[in-house]
C-alpha cells in the first residue's frame, strides 16, 4: 500500500506560477489541488468607473502572452454594450491579430515549454547545436515566434498590449510594404511547421480522458467571430445565447468546486476546437496535415499539442491568403450610440475565453465579468492528475512528478490567467 | 572586475502578467546566437526545470510585491544576486498591479476576504520599496532597446565578450 504527499513548488515551463499538491493513502489519491500561487490583481474591480472605451487597453494587462485575445474580447463586450458594430474591414483585421498571436504563443509552448519533454532535454536552451534535428529545432523555435510576432505587430502595433485595435476600429492600416515582408516571413516558415507537426505526431505519451469538448465555431475557423459555441457533439449555443450560456452556464462551472457542465466537466482549448472543427480548418491546412489530421478526434490530451501544432499551420496559411487579397484603407474609428450590457467571446490560444462588461450612460464601466480557459480546464486537470497518479501508483516518486507536471504542460495552462478567477478549493 | 566567459543571470517575476517575460523570449528571437555563448540562464523557470538561485551576476526581476513571501522571496534574490534590475512598469513603479492600492473603501472591503486569506499585503510595493535596485527597465512591457543597452552594459562590466 502506497501512502505519500507530493508537493511541487513553483511549476516550470508554464505561464505563471503554480504550485501542485497531492496527498495518497492506501493506493487512492485523497486530494489533488492546484494552488494557484499568483497574486490576484483584482481587474475586475479596477476597471469599474472607468471610461469603457478605454477599458480594453487595461484589461489586455491581465495576461502577457495572450494580451492580444483578451484586448479583442474586451473591445468585442464594450462594443456589444455601446451599440458598435465593426466593418468588415476591422473584422478582417481583428482575425489577423488572432492569428498573428496563436503563431507567437502556441510557438512558446510548443517548442519551449513541451518540446523538451519530448527531446528528453530539461530546456531548448540545452538543445545540442551539434545535432542536426535539436540545432534544426532550436533555430525554427525563434524563427516562428519571430513570424508571429512580425503578423501581430504589421497589424495592431506590437506583439504584446498592442496599441492599434480600439473600441470602434483600428488607429492604424498595414503598411502594404511591410505586409509583403510579413508574407515572406510567414511563408517561409510554413515549412518547419509542418516538421513540427511530425515531431508531435508520433506521440509518445498518451493519456486519454473522458470528457465534453467545447469551443466557439465559425465556418473559416477563426478565433475571433463565431456563429455558436458547440458543448458536446450536438448541442449548440446561438451567438444571441452568449450572454445566457455566459450567466448560467460558464460562470458557476468556473468558480465551483467540482460542478458540472450539464452533467459532464468539459475541456477548453487547441484539442477542443480541432476535435470538434477540423472540417472548417483552411484547405491548404487540410491538405498538407491530413495524415495528422485523421488521428481526430482524440481523447488523449497530449495531442493538444498537435492540435496547436495544426493551428499554427491554419494561422499561416489563412492570413496569407487574406494579406494577399485584401487593399486595407484608413477608415474611421466608430463612435458610440448607447450604454448597456455586451458580451464578448473569442477563442484564446488555451480556450474559449468571456467578457461581461456593463457600461453606464455616463460611458464608465460600472461591471465586468471574465472567465478564462484555464478556470474552465482546472477541474479537468485536477481529476486527470489524479487519474494519473493512481494508474502509475508504483513509480518512483520523482518519476511520477515529471509526468505530473508533463501532463499539466500539455494543458498549456496559463496562471497569469486565472489567477483571478480559479476555484479555490484549498486551506 | 576580472573576465568571465559567461554573464549568470536570474530571472525572477512577482505580482504582474509576465508580459516582460515574454517580450525576453521575444527578443531572444534576434539574439540567441550571441547570447548562447555569452549568457547562462542560471534561473528563468519558464525556461527551464533545474534553477539555481545562487551566484547570480544580474537578477532581472518583474512584477510588483504583492504579499510579505513575495517580499522574503525578494530580498533572497537580492543576496544572491551582484546586481538587481527591475524590469518593466510594475516592478518599477508597481502599476498596474498596485490598482487595489486605490480603491475606495468599499471595494477594499469587497476583496478583504482574499488579501486576508492569501496573506497578501495590505499596499502592493513596487521592487525598490523593498531591496535595493541597480537599474530600471520602465514601460508596459519594457523596451527592447533599453533592455539590450542594460544587457550590454552588465556584460562589459563583467568583462564578457
Amino acid at each position: 500500500m502506497h501512502n505519500f504527499d507530493i508537493t511541487i513548488e513553483n511549476l516550470s515551463k508554464i505561464e505563471g506560477h503554480t504550485d501542485l499538491d497531492v496527498k495518497v493513502r492506501n493506493n487512492k489519491v485523497e486530494h489533488v489541488q492546484l494552488k494557484i500561487s499568483e497574486n490576484k490583481r483584482f481587474y475586475t474591480q479596477a476597471i469599474r468607473g472607468k471610461p469603457a472605451i478605454g477599458a480594453p487597453q487595461l484589461m489586455c494587462r491581465i495576461c502577457g502572452t495572450c494580451s492580444i485575445a483578451h484586448l479583442i474580447c474586451c473591445i468585442q463586450a464594450v462594443e456589444n454594450a455601446l451599440g458598435i458594430k465593426p466593418t468588415e474591414q476591422t473584422i478582417l483585421l481583428r482575425k489577423l491579430a488572432m492569428y498573428g498571436l496563436y503563431i507567437r504563443d502556441h510557438a512558446l509552448h510548443l517548442y519551449m515549454f513541451s518540446l523538451p519533454d519530448v527531446i528528453g532535454k530539461d530546456s531548448i536552451l540545452d538543445f545540442d547545436e551539434k545535432n542536426e534535428k535539436e540545432h534544426k529545432l532550436l533555430h525554427q523555435c525563434f524563427d516562428v515566434k519571430a513570424a508571429g510576432n512580425a503578423l501581430s505587430t504589421l497589424i495592431a502595433g506590437k506583439p504584446v498590449h498592442p496599441p492599434y485595435p480600439i473600441v470602434g476600429g483600428f488607429t492604424q492600416t498595414p503598411d502594404p510594404e511591410q505586409t509583403k515582408e510579413v508574407i515572406k516571413k510567414l511563408e517561409h516558415v510554413r515549412e518547419d511547421i509542418l516538421e513540427l507537426i511530425d515531431v508531435f505526431m508520433p506521440e509518445k505519451f498518451n493519456f486519454t480522458t473522458e470528457t465534453e469538448y467545447v469551443c466557439m465555431t465559425s465556418p473559416d475557423f477563426n478565433f475571433y467571430t463565431g456563429d455558436h459555441i458547440c458543448t458536446g457533439k450536438y448541442k449548440c449555443v446561438p451567438w444571441e445565447k452568449y450572454g445566457e450560456h455566459l450567466m448560467h452556464k460558464v460562470i458557476p462551472y468556473s468558480q465551483a468546486s467540482g460542478y458540472k457542465f450539464e452533467g459532464q466537466t468539459y475541456l477548453v482549448g487547441a484539442l477542443s476546437r480541432i476535435n470538434m472543427n477540423e472540417a472548417y480548418l483552411h484547405e491548404k491546412t487540410r491538405k498538407s496535415a491530413k495524415k495528422a489530421l485523421e488521428i481526430f478526434p482524440s481523447n488523449n490530451i497530449y495531442h493538444n499539442n498537435l492540435a496547436q501544432a495544426i493551428e499554427i499551420l491554419h494561422s499561416i496559411d489563412a492570413s496569407v491568403e487574406i494579406l494577399k487579397k485584401t487593399k486595407f484603407k484608413k477608415e474611421e474609428i466608430i463612435a458610440p450610440k448607447t450604454a448597456g450590457t455586451g458580451v464578448g467571446v473569442v477563442e484564446a490560444p488555451r480556450g474559449t475565453l468571456y467578457y461581461l462588461t456593463e457600461v453606464g450612460q455616463d460611458g464608465k464601466i460600472t461591471h465586468a465579468d471574465i472567465v478564462v480557459p484555464t478556470g474552465q480546464n482546472q477541474i479537468n486537470i485536477e481529476q486527470d492528475i489524479k487519474a494519473l497518479i493512481e494508474a502509475n501508483i508504483d513509480l518512483p516518486k520523482d518519476k511520477l512528478q515529471f509526468e505530473i507536471e508533463k501532463l499539466v504542460r500539455a494543458y498549456d495552462p496559463c496562471m497569469s490567467c486565472a489567477a483571478h478567477f480559479l476555484k479555490i478549493n484549498w486551506q | 572586475m576580472p573576465k568571465k566567459e559567461k554573464l549568470r543571470i536570474g530571472w525572477f517575476t512577482f505580482a504582474c502578467c509576465e508580459d516582460n517575460t515574454i517580450m525576453m523570449t521575444e527578443i531572444m528571437n534576434d539574439h540567441w546566437q550571441e547570447w548562447s555563448k555569452k549568457i547562462e540562464f542560471a534561473y528563468a523557470r519558464i525556461l527551464k526545470s533545474k534553477n539555481e538561485l545562487k551566484n547570480l551576476d544580474v537578477s532581472f526581476i518583474e512584477g510588483a510585491i504583492a504579499s510579505d513571501k513575495d517580499a522574503e522571496r525578494a530580498k533572497e534574490i537580492r543576496k544572491n544576486s551582484k546586481y538587481i534590475v527591475a524590469t518593466g512598469s510594475c516592478a518599477v513603479t508597481g502599476m498596474p498591479s498596485a490598482q487595489r492600492n486605490l480603491f475606495d473603501p468599499e471595494t477594499k472591503k469587497e476583496i478583504a476576504p482574499i488579501i486576508e486569506r492569501f496573506k497578501h499585503r495590505e499596499k502592493v510595493l513596487p521592487v525598490k520599496d523593498v531591496i535595493k535596485v541597480d537599474d530600471n527597465l520602465p514601460g508596459c512591457p519594457m523596451n527592447e532597446k533599453d533592455f539590450l543597452q542594460v544587457l550590454n552594459k552588465y556584460l562589459k562590466l563583467f568583462g564578457v565578450n
